[in-house]
């Protein structure tokens, strides 16, 4: 053990020799880092440490046990993956924002109490912009904002939250939270943000596809997971969360389906996958939390290893747009077999990772006999299969030949693609490894006859319905669009709205400027008149004037005197 | 799979082998309905014990989620350049 310190800290301090470090001794300390966080991981025991007093409060900067060490294994593992996966490129502002980033998410995990967590909430929000705004377009510093704007305003309601409940409890401490008191919400809120739930979404829509090669596939790894850890550690067994999830099941699909970017298919995908994960926690028993934990798991890499085969494709051909795209198994062979093996995992195929991680939770909703939920499960399980099993892979690398030709993805990527391929097909083929590390005691059998040959019909059928889709012409083709989401408030009707309130703003101001200055000006023409030189009132007026008017004053006097 | 120069013509290339590979398919699925008779199902809802329901339902499910996204288009597509205007 190096010391009681979390092994985020160990990929937060060491991003800043990054910069200073030689081109080829940074590749190899970029790959190291990662390593020596697990070292200092292994080496802590079960417990809470780095207890210290900050303005006479308790914080505990490190609680290591089941859950917690989970998600440290997972994360540490994705940031192993993306450092080689990036290797080939030379930017150190992508490496330091990357580890600062990943060491963040660490951080969190660990974090025993909520303003240790607080701390690392807003590290994650504020070094993941950086992958976006890499990308060194107008368009990435666009989307960045955006996503900033969102990240923070999360990061605002978490520390509102938890002062609030800092007051009505007075304890810090990151535990299970009684869902209804208002700093709880809040809390809730912030961490609904994060974790993309319905309405709450669209950021991460909007931001991922525009972040660099290397960028999306570390953005689609931490923040969102970190949100699923959150919930499990906070909210386990609030029922609200089931329908929520539910919701964030079904609704992604429709849109993955007609969205041409390929990498933006892959987000609304994400969103699906965090519904199973939702539904688990909020289920709460333990078969549905080990499920929600054991899918972010396997997600993290899978998800991962589908990013990564779309980046080296954005990286070779320029771009992911599906209509642009096809025939590219011949330039890729090797890209299009890990992307097929990310695209099993995901889709729940026997031997693939989801298929013993995501059939815990639709086996805990059929246990607590949740009818509707199943069923919804069901589809979703279904159309992961359709828009992100099969498109993904048929539009990218087979369909109808675009003629691009390219040469295989670097060396390195490769590498880090057969890395996750392989965790993706080893969590698959032997479940009780991962099972071992879950929370729970798993009793749980993936592989019972009538699971596998039920997912096998369920997943052949699908593609069945999407052969015929084809081959008869239905299916809608990919288009070169913009699909309106949630996002459109904000980007639109808001902008819309400021832009018309300050046409409305500034017209009234002309308006009252206009009156104010004409007003003035007609009081200095009236007064001009009738006392500026010219005026009546300012004329010098000749003695007979005077003496006529005093003798029509004296008339009208005398007059009035006889009455 | 090895690295292939990149005029040479490839299986898939073919029509033909494309449709012997899509009926192939298409026995799979209907041997995989068929097995349904000989799986004891231990599920606790009814349904799930009706024959082929799962094939059926994947089935159903896609079809009806890419009619409806084909629909969802008309209102909410628009050009590519929607946001840069």
């Amino acid at each position: 053990m190096i010391g009681e310190f979390t092994p985020g800290l160990i990929l937060i301090l060491g991003a800043l020799l990054v910069p200073v470090l030689p081109d080829r001794i940074r590749a190899a300390y970029v790959v190291a880092l990662p390593l020596l966080a697990f070292a200092q991981l292994t080496s802590l025991p079960n417990g809470q440490f780095g207890t210290y007093e900050m303005f006479g409060l308790p914080l505990t900067t490190v609680r290591v046990d089941k859950l917690s060490l989970l998600f440290g294994y997972v994360f540490i593992i994705a940031a192993f993956i993306v450092s080689i996966y990036s290797l080939h490129e030379h930017d150190p502002v992508q490496q330091v924002a990357g580890l600062i980033y990943s060491g963040s998410a660490l951080g969190a995990v660990f974090a025993g109490d909520l303003v240790t967590l607080f701390i690392f909430w807003e590290g994650i929000a504020i070094a993941s912009v950086f992958l976006i705004w890499a990308r060194r377009t107008e368009r990435a510093y666009r989307a960045g904002m955006r996503y900033l704007v969102v990240q923070v305003t999360s990061g605002l309601l978490l520390f509102v939250g938890v002062l609030l409940h800092y007051r009505q409890t007075g304890s810090l401490a990151f535990g299970h939270l009684e869902f209804g008191t208002l700093g709880a919400m809040l809390i809730f809120i912030a961490f609904g943000i994060k974790c993309a739930f319905p309405l709450l979404h669209n950021w991460l829509q909007d931001s991922y596809p525009e972040a660099t090669v290397t960028g999306t596939v570390m953005l689609s790894a931490f923040t969102t997971k970190v949100a699923v850890y959150a919930l499990a550690r906070g909210f386990a067994g609030t029922e609200i969360l089931v329908p929520i999830g539910a919701v964030m099941t079904v609704f992604p699909i429709f849109y993955a389906v007609i969205e041409n970017d390929l990498r933006r298919v892959l987000s609304y995908s994400l969103n699906n996958q965090l519904g199973f994960m939702v539904v688990g926690i909020g289920i709460g028993t333990e078969l549905a939390l080990n499920g929600a934990v054991a899918h972010a798991f396997a997600d993290i890499i899978f998800k991962a290893l589908l990013f990564m085969a779309m980046g080296a494709v954005l990286y070779r051909v320029g771009t992911v747009k599906g209509s642009q795209l096809g025939g590219l198994y011949k330039s890729m062979p090797l890209t299009a077999g890990f992307c097929i093996v990310g695209a099993a995992s995901i889709s729940a195929f026997p031997l693939f990772s989801a298929f013993v991680t995501k059939s815990m939770v639709i086996q805990a909703a059929m246990d607590e006999g949740r009818f509707w939920i199943w069923l919804v499960l069901l589809f979703a399980s279904a159309g992961v299969f359709h828009h992100a099993g099969i498109k993904i892979p048929y539009f990218a690398f087979f369909a109808h030949d675009s003629g691009k030709r390219c040469d295989e993805a670097p060396t390195n990527m490769l590498a880090a693609m057969a890395i996750a391929a392989a965790l993706s097909i080893g969590i698959g083929v032997f479940p009780d490894v991962l099972y071992a590390l879950l929370p729970y005691k798993v009793e749980f059998r993936p592989y019972s006859l009538d699971h596998v040959v039920a997912q096998v019909q369920l997943l052949f059928l699908s593609a069945l319905a999407f052969t015929l889709l084809m081959r008869t012409g239905i299916y809608p083709p990919e288009l070169r669009s913009t699909n309106l989401d949630f996002d459109w408030i904000y980007r639109r009707l808001g902008r819309g709205i400021v832009i018309a309130s300050a046409r409305v703003a500034d017209f009234a101001w002309k308006r009252i400027v206009a009156a104010t200055v004409g007003g003035a000006q007609a009081a200095v023409v009236e007064m001009r008149r009738h006392h500026g030189p010219d005026g009546i009132l300012g004329r010098t007026w000749p003695t007979g004037a005077m003496a006529f008017w005093t003798t029509v004053m004296l008339m009208a006097y005398l007059i009035l005197s006889n009455f | 799979m090895s690295k292939k120069p990149a005029r040479k013509s490839y299986w898939l290339d073919k029509p033909r082998n494309v449709d012997r590979l899509v009926h192939t398919f298409y026995v799979i699925c209907a041997l995989l309905v068929a097995i349904d008779v000989f799986v004891a199902k231990h599920g606790p809802f009814a349904i799930e014990h009706v024959f082929g329901f799962y094939g059926f339902f994947g089935f159903v499910a896609c079809v009806a989620l890419v009619l409806i996204a084909k629909q969802l288009r008309r209102v909410i597509m628009r050009p590519e350049d929607y946001y840069d205007r």
